[in-house]
């Protein structure tokens, strides 16, 4: 069924019909109306997968792809457009550009805690590209692959654009079927299998992953302002969001205000019970809410801690005084569960970063420049916010992507365009200024071994005005050349 | 001591010597002394001394190991690297600063730009037909980019491996870029290692078990790899002009360049011009006897030149030119196959030497449903006077690069990025993209404290109206909004 689905998306792209602008603007202005005519539908499924809030998911998930689809509609024929590149002066009534490409068919394999955005808007990027895709939504946000599956079907090319649901076995089906490219968002462990299928097709990645994405909260900072941002990206979507700040990292001194800010917000966000909430939303299923609760075992509860199995509810919780070798602190959260680890300045702050893999996002709160100059320049990270949490992901020119063990590649916006495209280096030339040509053929002598060293040496400035005198010379040489063939 | 038990003392030895030459460099990368412009322009400046100051052992390790001509050496091999290092010397100042992005109304007074960052320590995995050229442009990207690198040149091109071993360590700082020598075992167990990049050239088969290394760390790669790459040649054009360009280009290196041109596609009336032409090209350039030209290389090994001794041995092609070769100087003529089809032995694997195949082809569109029929080759050439035949290749077929006109030139324009696509390779490189393959592009905001109220629509408790605001303020809008603004 999986091959089945594979192979129609290929001869579907062989055909050619997914590469004039046309079709593509087509088909990205059908996704738009699947969101927007159908948002309620996507609301409730939403709802029953992961208890999100009807007001969370516009803003989290469809705003993203809704602004994708627009960019690629306002500038697909631009991306689209050869673009031209520096000439030597070999080449200098040559054609030379750099053309953007369809790959082919590519595998796009979402997860299940933004399952419409995670899996549409890399979808937006393959359309945009010219290419056929094969889309597998997560099996654990159920009703929404369900949805998907079905309304997919209702505005998008079928044979194009096949979804393919199902869990472990059949995405291991697809994962044996040679791809384009493969684009997969989820965790590291199940990222390097994805990697080692890819390898044996030679298929390029892109892997979406995540990480600990550290948060560190500077003594000269408005700690309050800081504390209720960080609540808000903490706690939206129960935690269950890849570049949550997952831990906090703040002086011992400070700690206390902290809890008390996070506290003071939570009842502002949530109320006196958050379960009785509307905007506060449920862990995925019953292994991850085990999960959760064993992380917090062991530690000391500041805020929270009550969770009901039978609702998948875990209460906001914070932990203080959290050791850098307790469990918590060694795999992603992704959860409502906040540790603070306290460390004693910047170095300790950045060491302690650096130790650990690279994480998807780093956040920092300080209103010293000098912090900020050396957090910037002496961590790494996908990508980095200072002073709130989450909203770079609403950039859409920035790219978005791990590095390290967060992940590889970059998409959103045009990048999502460019890294599901074939960048194809284009040289255009005529058979016409042979004689230029003549000082590159053996037999060698010194002499043409000059003159070719001339024409190909990179000049250690610009030279546009050489390039400009050589461009008439050129052209001269080339009616030469004419009237030579003429009246030779 | 039996030979098994020195073998793998030997083994475990080299192990922990590339583990601690590893260790010794990710120190240095931490301690941050590869980030600054300085480090990295004065590192960049050596490298050309490098080449400058030994152009005499560089073009005779050349010779020793490919019998590469003087004129190859310098125009393939040390130039190419000297132009991309100036290249990338004066631009670097620019390539490293943040670049500013556009943003949305929420977002109007953020700061937000990309920062371009080293990656940690690199694995730069060279091979034998440009032995100085495919190992050090990636280098000048890894330390453009603010990498530590380890070079593991190829072991068959063997002087050159050995001049490398030496010179590097003379002019690069020890600390942070090393070389390391050796064949299979070695960069097996290198392999094993967790590397930032892993930047790879070389054949398919060895690419797959690199992946698969890469993949246990998440680690990025490139790989340059190869496949066949066709030239079709149809329609209106000067046939000369033509034959001696692609001959130069299949010729040059004996035929041992991963962007030759693999194999010809023509009509059976075009090949009746083509082939005086390139008999006439070929006489042009290497004399009567191509054995006694200075100009022609030898095959790198006795083993690959068996290779190709025995594709022209299962052929069930005509031989009309060359076919002959000596084992003992390597030297195989610039040999010419017709009457053959898709499924001869000259058909199924990249043939990396002087052997020239051509098949032909009905038409146009039977040569193109030919090409694409096979795996996406590294370059596709197309000879022709007309610009609809050349645009019709183009628009139909995939490849990594495309040169009309000529072959190989392609990959020598610094603004043009050099890779494959499909089989032929992933990512690319040359200029400017050989920084960007080493960097990581951090996307960076910085916000300030004030407009908190704007920050409040976004928070719980949610409303309806709180929500209206937020989408109106943070959706793409049909035109630009000027100054106007929600703050």
């Amino acid at each position: 069924m999986e091959k089945q689905a594979v192979d129609g998306a290929r001869r579907a792209f062989n055909s050619g019909r997914s590469r004039p602008l046309q079709y593509r603007k087509q088909q990205l202005s059908a996704l738009l109306r699947l969101i927007r005519e159908r948002q309620a539908e996507i609301v409730s499924a939403l709802k029953r997968d992961i208890s999100r809030s009807e007001f969370d998911t516009p803003i989290f998930e469809l705003i993203g792809i809704e602004n994708d689809i627009k960019l690629a509609e306002r500038n697909l024929a631009d991306w689209m457009a050869p673009q031209p590149v520096k000439k030597t002066l070999l080449t200098i009534t040559d054609d030379v550009y750099i053309k953007a490409e369809p790959l082919g068919v590519v595998l796009i394999i979402g997860a299940w805690n933004y399952p419409w955005s995670l899996t549409l808007r890399p979808l937006v990027g393959a359309i945009a590209a010219g290419n056929a895709a094969v889309v597998k939504p997560s099996e654990v946000s159920k009703s929404s692959a369900s949805l998907l599956k079905e309304l997919l079907p209702q505005y998008l090319d079928t044979e194009m654009y096949p979804v393919v649901t199902g869990g472990v076995p059949e995405t291991q089906e697809l994962l044996k079927q040679r791809f384009d490219h493969i684009f997969y968002t989820g965790n590291s462990t199940v990222g390097k299998l994805v990697m080692e299928a890819a390898a044996r097709h030679l298929a390029p990645v892109t892997l979406e992953l995540g990480g600990k994405s550290p948060c560190y909260i500077d003594k000269d900072c408005d700690i309050a302002v800081a504390c209720r941002r960080i609540t808000w990206g903490k706690f939206a979507n129960c935690g269950q969001t890849c570049i949550a700040p997952d831990y906090i990292l703040c002086h011992p001194n400070i700690q206390h205000r902290v809890i008390e800010e996070i506290r003071q917000t939570l009842l502002e966000f949530y109320g006196e019970d958050p379960k009785t909430s509307p905007d506060y939303g449920r862990i995925i299923n019953q292994h991850h809410f085990d999960r959760l609760l064993a992380l917090i075992e062991g530690c000391t509860v500041a805020v929270g801690g009550e969770s009901d199995k039978s609702q998948c509810y875990i209460t906001p919780t914070i932990l203080k005084d959290v050791l850098p070798h307790a469990r918590i602190m060694q795999e992603e959260i992704f959860g409502p569960v906040l540790p603070i680890v306290t460390a004693g300045d910047v170095n300790e702050v950045i060491r302690f970063i650096n130790e650990r893999p690279k994480p998807l996002a780093l956040y920092v709160f300080s209103s010293n420049k000098k912090v900020v100059r050396r957090m910037l320049n002496e961590t790494t990270s996908g990508g980095v916010l200072v002073n709130d949490v989450m909203v770079h992901y609403t950039i859409n020119a920035l790219p978005f992507g791990g590095v390290g063990n967060s992940g590889v590649g970059r998409y959103h916006g045009k990048h999502t365009f460019d890294q599901l495209s074939h960048h194809r280096a284009c040289l255009i030339k005529s058979l016409a200024m042979e004689r230029l040509n003549m000082a590159r053929y053996p037999p060698m002598t010194p002499s043409r071994l000059r003159t070719s060293m001339f024409f190909l040496r990179s000049r250690s400035g610009s030279c546009d005005q050489a390039l400009r005198a050589w461009a008439v010379v050129s052209s001269l040489l080339r009616y030469s050349d004419i009237i030579v063939i003429c009246f030779g | 001591m039996p030979s098994v038990h020195y073998a793998r003392l030997k083994y475990l030895f080299e192990m922990e010597s590339q583990r601690q030459i590893i260790e010794r460099l990710r120190a240095a990368f931490q301690s941050g002394v590869t980030a600054p412009l300085q480090f990295r322009l004065t590192q960049l400046k050596s490298l050309l001394s490098l080449l400058e100051d030994n152009e005499p052992q560089i073009l005779e390790a050349l010779q020793k190991d490919l019998a590469k001509p003087k004129f190859e050496a310098v125009l393939s091999e040390i130039d190419m690297v000297v132009n991309d290092l100036c290249y990338t010397i004066n631009s670097l100042p620019t390539w490293i600063q943040p670049s500013y992005v556009g943003k949305n109304l929420a977002t109007k007074l953020d700061d937000c730009f990309v920062r371009r960052e080293p990656l940690g320590v690199v694995l730069i995995i060279g091979a034998w037909n440009y032995p100085l050229q495919l190992i050090l442009a990636p280098l000048i990207g890894a330390i453009a980019a603010g990498n530590c690198a380890i070079l593991k040149p190829s072991e068959i091109s063997r002087a050159t491996e050995r001049l490398l071993a030496q010179l590097i360590p003379k002019y690069l700082s020890q600390e942070c870029f090393a070389v390391i020598c050796g064949g299979a075992e070695e960069t097996k167990s290198l392999l094993e290692n967790r590397f930032d990049h892993i930047f790879y050239t070389g054949s398919q088969a060895v690419a797959r078990s690199i992946l698969q290394a890469a993949a246990v760390h998440l680690t990025p790669v490139t790989l340059e790899l190869g496949g066949k790459c066709p030239c079709l040649i149809y329609g209106r054009l000067d046939m000369l002009a033509a034959a001696k360009r692609l001959v130069w280009s299949k010729f040059f290196n004996a035929g041992q360049s991963c962007v030759a041109p693999d194999y010809v596609l023509c009509t059976p009336e075009m090949r009746e011009e083509l082939l005086p032409a390139i008999a006439k090209a070929l006489s042009i350039f290497y004399g009567s006897q191509p054995k006694q030209s200075e100009d022609f290389s030898r095959i790198v090994t006795d083993r690959h030149w068996d290779r190709l001794m025995a594709l022209l041995g299962k052929t069930q092609g005509r031989v009309v030119m060359g076919g002959e070769g000596s084992k003992e100087d390597k030297y195989f003529a610039p040999t010419v196959v017709v009457d053959l089809d898709g499924s001869d032995a000259l058909m199924q694997e990249e043939i990396f030497g002087p052997i020239m195949p051509i098949l032909t082809i009905e038409s146009l569109e039977q040569g193109i449903t030919f090409i694409n029929q096979r795996e996406k080759p590294l370059a596709l050439y197309v000879f022709s006077d007309e610009s609809q035949v050349v645009n019709m290749v183009l628009e139909r077929t995939s490849s990594g690069g495309f040169c009309s006109n000529d072959g190989i030139v392609h990959m020598t324009l610094p603004g043009l990025p050099f890779g494959g696509v499909g089989a032929s390779g992933m990512g690319s490189y040359h200029g400017r993209w050989t920084f960007e393959t080493f960097s990581h592009r951090r996307g960076c905001m910085l916000r300030g404290w004030g407009l908190e109220r704007i920050s409040m629509l976004r928070y719980p408790p949610y409303t309806e109206s709180n929500l209206s605001w937020l989408r109106w303020a943070t959706s793409a809008k049909k035109k630009s909004w000027g100054v106007c603004s929600v703050m």
